[in-house]
């Protein structure tokens, strides 16, 4: 009774064309590990599947003559982690899309996914927002390079126009002293939805901070890229007052729902407590550089 | 761990007690084991279920027209296919009423709660089904709907029932229990401390991977055949036959092999209306729940709302006790009263006992059945107070318990008096335990905080009717037939005793699960009893068949059957005759057996009795993580008398598994339901059982005092390691804290809130 027309296009050209043909009926396909669950559940029934891993430059970690990563939107996380270079320097971006569901779904999502799906609580979001990634996105009036940060518009939502497909994830080179990290609060130790998720990027120079990133998840409609608190750290040495500052910055940033999965209440505390754990975690790495 | 306190029979055991391979394991590990949703036949259409949107609404009418019109639709059945149980008159099988079973699996005057199954349909495939269920035209009367015990109670609240009363009024409350020992008032009046608190827990659900499913097919003879997930083929068939009308004897039900019930399959959701569709269409109707319909509209069990008063004198003597305990019992009547309201002070020897047991219904789906059904309640708040005894009094906490223990010839408040109590060597063991004497580091880390906490437990056990056949086959081996599903490793159990009894290796041994139509009639598993009855009916089936097998020597030798003993799997003269005749062997009396008197096999059927009730012991430390709220279990160690462990893999893994399923009722698991009365997390991401790496190694401390009322010793254990785990973490975590939690989950936000109150 419901036919899906499955397309698998050997170049991006062949799937924006596609995806844009069939005018909101079809939905992209990277790892899955979203799009058939909410197949299996009813919550969609699209006219069409492009499948794009077989396109080379989204299934693709390229090394950028700066030094820099360009991370195909298809990518797994299992290839991600298996790449020899990219977890060293970002550590916090890898560890953050590593938690995406389990071992073994770690082999199909991917970022892109995990971005695109629009869920506040996206792990690899605040991550990457924190490290400042750029996006690359294709469409029928052609490409595009926009923020991370301005990718998500609400819970199941993006900012992505009809037909565009969010083609990689730009990632820069480090300097010398940069540190990232991402940590979540899950009830459990594993298997979960983050309650909140925190993304801190420092650079330090001497012990002081010399740049500062920090986002969260799971606290308002879309991932937030928390500037106070990165003003906040700037200029300090992670002094208690100085985390102090930056877990306000964070917990004001917090505008949540009283959900299953936790409370307002709760969900801005831990908002501030996050940020100081995952600060120390990402100045250490940092003055580990 | 095994402490084995009576070596008698044990050092010369080849087989029992030892951990032979499992024989469902093989097929499990390779993806062969069939379970019911593995079922398929020729023909065969799907069944699906239309529910309720509302938590309560009066059915004005169902339309099905539409739906019976779609192409590719076989039949539909709504409430009055099925057989109707007035409701002035109760027909019991076993514990379930039939007037709410037959308004469980389809709602009959009203929708009682979201997901109250209103329609079926059975069609082509899936889709179609799904189709012709969303064309079933219902109209309802929504009417005000109520939840948790607290409202229910309430004189102001939405009555469910009007049949039901208490105090001569309509209520909600739609049965009480009362176990009474001395005069509670006059027992207080001797205590010097005495302390009440009023606990709550939330419902959670018995969480088995393996949703309900089966397959009926009911043929043009009026005969039917079902393929299901159950703990009791025999408890399909009865409760099928009662529900459709179809005659038991017409009924042949074939267990599959289950993934999972932990009480929640001894009742049926799906087979009755699998039969009525199969009926209607002609043709073979799989049904198979959803994750979502198994979380909203099978089990769980009852959340609770007790209070708990326990008198005691300096010395530590607890003089008086008294629980009051609310527990749904979900849509409709049948909650597990006696798991609270009996096993609370029952492993204490309390002269004054006042326990008394309230029932309630609510918008939410019927309770069925979990692990010691509803002793976890009581044991949670019983434990909790006595631990606040013991501190008021400056007691060691396990000092308090030894101190207390039932002795032989206590009489527990729920009426037993009891012969041999093994509770003080579950107390002992955890006493002289490593993990009680190890140091505990209070505070690892900053924002970290350690504590220790104990509790113990008591379940009934059960025995009740069991079957067994044996038969030797032409080559010499042995196939034994039970009549119950195999849920806690009673196949692997029984080729142990079998391999024991007959002195051959236990590779000979096949062990099987029969149809109703293939052995006789067997209770459900359920209540610890399994292996229990099983290894008693299996033991004279033994005796039997070795009997046989004595005379057939006898006869060959021509010497009496009193002169032949058996040994060592083989038939051997003995007394005058000893050394006359060489040995004959199993497979050597197998190859004869039809030129000396035919087939070699017996059976045995039995209402067992002697299944003395089981007691359990724990210690565990925990971690808080104070900023977050994190409750982590860092070490645990249960301590239980297991008679005699058959199979040490299975007692231990019963052990651990009901210790976790006690770690998440603690912890993480509860129903959640919203404002217009949804359950909101009906699936394993947001009903949060825990996962493997949110529990440590489970240390089982198995004490093998042997039963004396069983052949080999055997005790229930099923059961008791879930009563204990919910005081047991509670107390520890008020021992890291120092703030008291009554009320579980205690989960995250719980715990900063509780610390922010305490300042």
């Amino acid at each position: 009774m419901t036919d899906v027309r499955y397309l698998a296009p050997r170049t991006l050209e062949e799937a924006v064309s596609a995806f844009a043909a069939a005018q909101g009926a079809a939905r992209i396909l990277a790892g899955g590990t979203d799009l058939l669950v909410q197949m299996r559940n009813g919550i969609l029934k699209p006219g069409v599947i492009v499948d794009i891993k077989k396109i080379a430059e989204m299934t693709e970690i390229a090394d950028l003559p700066d030094g820099g990563f360009r991370i195909g939107a298809a990518v797994s996380g299992a290839a991600m982690a298996e790449h020899p270079r990219f977890g060293k320097a970002w550590p916090g971006v890898l560890e953050a899309v590593n938690l995406i569901g389990s071992k073994q779904v770690q082999g199909r999502c991917s970022p892109g996914g995990n971005l695109c799906h629009g869920s506040p609580a996206a792990d690899s979001v605040p991550a990457m927002v924190a490290a400042g990634a750029v996006v690359t996105l294709q469409g029928p009036q052609g490409r595009r390079e926009i923020p991370v940060e301005q990718v998500p518009a609400g819970p199941g939502r993006t900012t992505l126009a009809p037909g565009e497909i969010l083609v990689s994830f730009t990632l820069t080179a480090r300097p010398a002293g940069a540190g990232d990290a991402y940590l979540r609060m899950i009830p459990r130790t594993e298997m979960d939805i983050a309650v909140v998720g925190c993304g801190v990027n420092l650079t330090m120079q001497g012990g002081i901070v010399t740049a500062a990133r920090v986002a969260l998840g799971a606290v308002a409609p879309t991932v937030r890229l928390v500037e106070d608190a990165g003003k906040a750290l700037l200029g300090t040495r992670l002094e208690d007052a100085a985390l102090e500052a930056a877990a306000a910055a964070c917990r004001a940033a917090c505008k949540p729902i009283d959900d299953k999965r936790g409370t307002i209440a709760y969900r801005t505390r831990v908002a501030g407590v996050l940020l100081k754990r995952t600060a120390a975690v990402a100045a250490q790495r940092a003055q580990g550089n | 761990m095994n402490v084995i306190t009576d070596k008698l029979q044990v050092e010369d055991n080849k087989w029992i007690g030892t951990r032979t391979v499992r024989p469902d394991g093989a097929d499990k590990v390779t993806g062969r084991a069939a379970y019911a949703a593995d079922n398929t036949m020729p023909g065969m259409i799907w069944g699906k279920v239309l529910r309720s949107p509302h938590a309560h609404a009066r059915i004005l009418s169902i339309d099905t027209s539409k739906a019976e019109a779609l192409p590719g639709v076989k039949a539909v059945v709504t409430a009055k296919d099925i057989v109707e149980f007035p409701l002035d008159k109760s027909v019991m099988l076993g514990i379930q009423d039939m007037r709410w079973m037959c308004r469980n699996v389809m709602a009959r005057e009203k929708a009682l709660f979201h997901g109250h199954p209103v329609a079926a349909v059975a069609a082509i495939n899936e889709e179609v089904a799904a189709a012709a269920c969303a064309l079933i035209e219902v109209q309802y009367e929504p009417l005000p709907h109520v939840i948790e015990i607290e409202d229910a109670i309430r004189p102001d609240a939405p009555i469910l029932h009007d049949f039901l009363k208490f105090q001569d009024k309509p209520s909600n409350i739609s049965a009480t229990m009362t176990a009474k020992l001395g005069d509670v008032e006059a027992g207080f009046a001797q205590a010097d401390v005495v302390i009440e608190r009023t606990f709550r827990t939330r419902p959670v659900h018995q969480g088995y991977i393996e949703p309900q499913a089966c397959t009926v097919s009911y043929a043009a003879d009026g005969r039917a055949t079902i393929w299901s997930s159950s703990q009791g083929q025999f408890m399909v068939r009865a409760m099928t036959s009662l529900l459709t009308g179809v005659p038991q004897s017409h009924i042949k039900a074939i267990p599959a092999e289950i993934g999972g019930g932990f009480g929640a399959k001894t009742i049926i959701y799906l087979e009755p209306l699998a039969l009525i569709l199969s009926k209607k269409s002609g043709r073979p109707v799989k049904m198979v729940m959803s994750r979502d319909e198994v979380m909203r509209a099978t089990g769980p069990t009852s959340g609770s709302f007790s209070t708990v008063k326990i008198g005691a004198k300096k010395d530590g003597t607890i003089v008086a006790a008294q629980g009051t305990f609310y527990i749904q019992a979900g849509c409709l009547p049948g909650g597990p009263l006696r798991g609270p309201v009996g096993c609370a002070f029952a492993p204490y020897d309390i002269p004054h006992v006042l326990s008394v047991g309230y029932e309630v219904v609510s918008n939410r789906s019927k309770v069925a059945a979990y692990r010691a059904p509803g002793a976890p309640l009581g044991a949670y708040a019983a434990e909790c107070v006595l631990d606040e005894i013991a501190e008021k009094l400056g007691m060691d906490r396990l000092e308090i318990r030894l101190k207390n223990s039932a002795k032989p010839g206590t009489k527990a408040a729920y009426g037993a008096t009891f012969g041999k109590v093994t509770f003080e060597e579950t107390i002992e063991a955890v006493q002289n335990h490593e993990h009680t004497k190890a140091p505990l580091d209070r505070n690892p880390r900053p924002g970290v905080k350690r504590g220790r906490g104990v509790a113990s437990g008591f379940w009934y056990n059960a025995g009740g009717e069991s079957s067994a056949q044996l038969n030797i086959s032409e080559d010499g081996n042995v196939l034994v037939t039970t009549g119950h599903p195999d849920v806690g490793g009673s196949r692997a159990s029984i080729a142990n005793v079998t391999a024991e009894l007959l002195g051959i290796d236990h590779g000979r041994v096949s062990v099987q699960i029969g149809d109703t139509a293939s052995i006789g009639f067997s209770n459900l598993t359920g209540g610890s009893r399994v292996t229990f009855a099983s290894a008693m009916v299996v033991t004279q089936s033994a005796e039997k068949v070795i009997g046989q097998l004595k005379e057939r020597a006898a006869k060959i030798w021509k010497i009496d059957p009193e002169a032949v003993t058996w040994e060592n799997g083989e038939a051997r003269p003995a007394g005058p005759n000893a050394g006359q005749f060489p040995p004959l062997s199993l497979k050597e009396l197998a190859a004869k057996a039809n030129e000396m008197g035919g087939p070699i096999g017996a059976g045995v059927q039995l209402n067992t009795t002697g299944a003395d009730p089981g007691f359990a012991t724990h210690v565990v430390d925990v971690e808080v993580d104070v900023d977050l709220g994190i409750v982590r279990v860092l070490r645990y160690t249960a301590a239980q008398d297991v008679g005699r462990a058959l199979h040490p893999s299975y007692v231990e893994g019963q052990i651990q598994g009901g210790v976790v399923q006690g770690i998440g009722w603690a912890l993480s698991e509860e129903y959640l339901y919203d404002k217009q009365g949804r359950l909101d997390n009906a699936g394993f991401l947001d009903y949060r059982m825990p996962v493997c790496s949110d529990v440590p190694m489970i240390e089982p401390l198995m004490l093998e005092i042997p039963n004396p009322k069983h052949p080999q010793g055997v005790r229930g254990v099923g059961e008791a390691p879930i009563v204990p785990p919910l005081a047991a973490i509670a107390n520890a975590v008020y021992d890291a804290l120092g703030t008291r939690f009554y009320s579980l989950p205690m989960s995250p936000p719980k715990i900063l809130e509780g610390l922010d109150a305490a300042g």
